[in-house]
């Protein structure tokens, strides 16, 4: 018996949890349906863009800069041994701009304004906020989820910029001013190896995808989420954890797409 | 329109990511050194290209001049057709010399030109008929074991 109810749960675990990506997908189409609203009252995207882009700027800078600081420590440890410390720049940048920049700065969005998002999304919706303006007819999905969708997809690329930017100065303080590699050859070995079109618009389009999931997962879970105070708190977790497998998946998906025999 | 606070943080914020992208262009990315603008192409067969791959620069005197845009197997000679997209500042004669070099003993191939002496100049679309393969390692060393031996029973 103890077999069968055990298979039982797992079935209706693996049931719910494809009804749940269903739900999630016809919620992702209204998003995109209504969000033609959103952009002729653009001043909602704005209020968005501080709470998601402007608020994480900090955290993602300072991240950003201690993570191309440890790849310039680590990267010329490992460079030292076959005597091409001279390529230290290029694996900083190739390192960041590719890889790093993009799915660093997705998780720490994900942890930041991921999770902010579900949770007042949440509480709106246990506070009966959201049934309040469903009375007034005015559309949810138009007036809340679609702005902060937006918000979410146009701040993800420019932190990951952001992000690889400050990170490629990191590497450039640690690797140049103090240990001492040749400053030209940093920067010239540097822009022989990395090609705007391959690396830098790969890595832009990367966080484009990553920004898109986080933003639908964090406003779903939201959406979704039990009208009560344990609920919302599940659905936060749910949010961040959801999210960082996803862009870690995702992630080696397209680079297997992108970066295959290139 | 109204103008808030909050304007000018967004504003702020969406300024400083685009010069991050714009800094990562110019002077991480080769969008700065390298224009693409103007150029021709010529053709080439080598024997072996060894490790070369598309994008590899094409050098004279050490100075770019273009790089590699396509490598095909060209099976009516069983050669590598290597196209060139040239600068067109740079022209270059016709009895041009094509070199499949190695920068640093294990680092990245590229194409070294040395002009010849003809008068008349490579047009869009001509062969560089003197080419010289790349060097193999593997083939080095085999030679050099041959040579040894041959050295050993004399």
């Amino acid at each position: 018996m103890a077999v069968i109810s055990t298979i039982r749960a797992i079935g209706s675990r693996v049931v719910n949890a494809v009804w749940r990506i269903g739900v999630a997908s016809r919620f992702f189409f209204l998003t995109l349906i209504y969000s033609g609203n959103s952009f002729r009252r653009f001043h909602l995207i704005i209020k968005e863009l501080f709470s998601t882009g402007v608020m994480s700027l900090i955290i993602i800078i300072v991240a950003g800069l201690f993570v191309g600081m440890v790849l310039g420590l680590q990267g010329y440890e490992t460079l030292k041994r076959y005597g091409s410390e001279s390529a230290l720049g290029v694996m900083v940048a190739l390192g960041l701009v590719r890889e790093l920049g993009p799915v660093m700065a997705a998780l720490l969005f994900a942890s930041r304004a991921g999770s902010a998002m579900t949770a007042e999304i949440g509480l709106m919706k246990a506070t009966e906020q959201i049934s309040a303006m469903e009375m007034m007819a005015v559309n949810p999905i138009a007036r809340i989820v679609a702005p902060r969708f937006w918000a979410g997809v146009i701040s993800m690329p420019l932190l990951a910029a952001l992000f690889s930017a400050v990170g490629i100065f990191g590497g450039y303080l640690v690797g140049v001013v103090q240990i001492g590699v040749d400053e030209g050859s940093f920067w010239s070995q540097m822009q022989a190896a990395v090609d705007f079109r391959e690396d830098i618009m790969n890595g832009v389009i990367k966080s484009l995808v990553f920004g898109t999931v986080v933003t639908v997962i964090a406003l779903f879970e939201g959406f979704d989420a039990p009208p009560t105070a344990e609920g919302v708190s599940g659905a936060t977790t749910r949010t961040v954890v959801t999210s960082s497998l996803a862009i870690l998946m995702l992630d080696f998906v397209l680079t297997a797409i992108m970066f295959r025999g290139a | 329109m109204e103008r808030t606070k909050l304007d000018l943080w967004v504003g702020m914020f969406v300024v400083a990511g685009i010069a991050a992208l714009v800094m990562l262009a110019m002077k991480v990315g080769n969008l700065g050194t390298y224009n693409v603008s103007e150029t021709y192409q010529v053709h080439a067969y080598f024997s072996n290209i060894g490790g070369l791959k598309p994008k590899a620069s094409i050098r004279s005197a050490g100075v770019l001049v273009g790089r590699v845009t396509e490598i095909s197997l060209d099976t009516e000679r069983y050669e590598a057709n290597v196209v060139m997209s040239l600068d067109k500042r740079y022209q270059f004669p016709k009895d041009t010399f094509a070199n499949i070099l190695t920068s640093g003993l294990l680092g990245e191939q590229y194409i070294g030109l040395v002009p010849g002496g003809d008068a008349e100049m490579l047009k869009n679309g001509e062969v560089v008929k003197q080419t010289q393969s790349a060097m193999v390692l593997e083939d080095l060393i085999g030679k050099f074991m041959y040579s040894k031996a041959a050295e050993a029973t004399k």
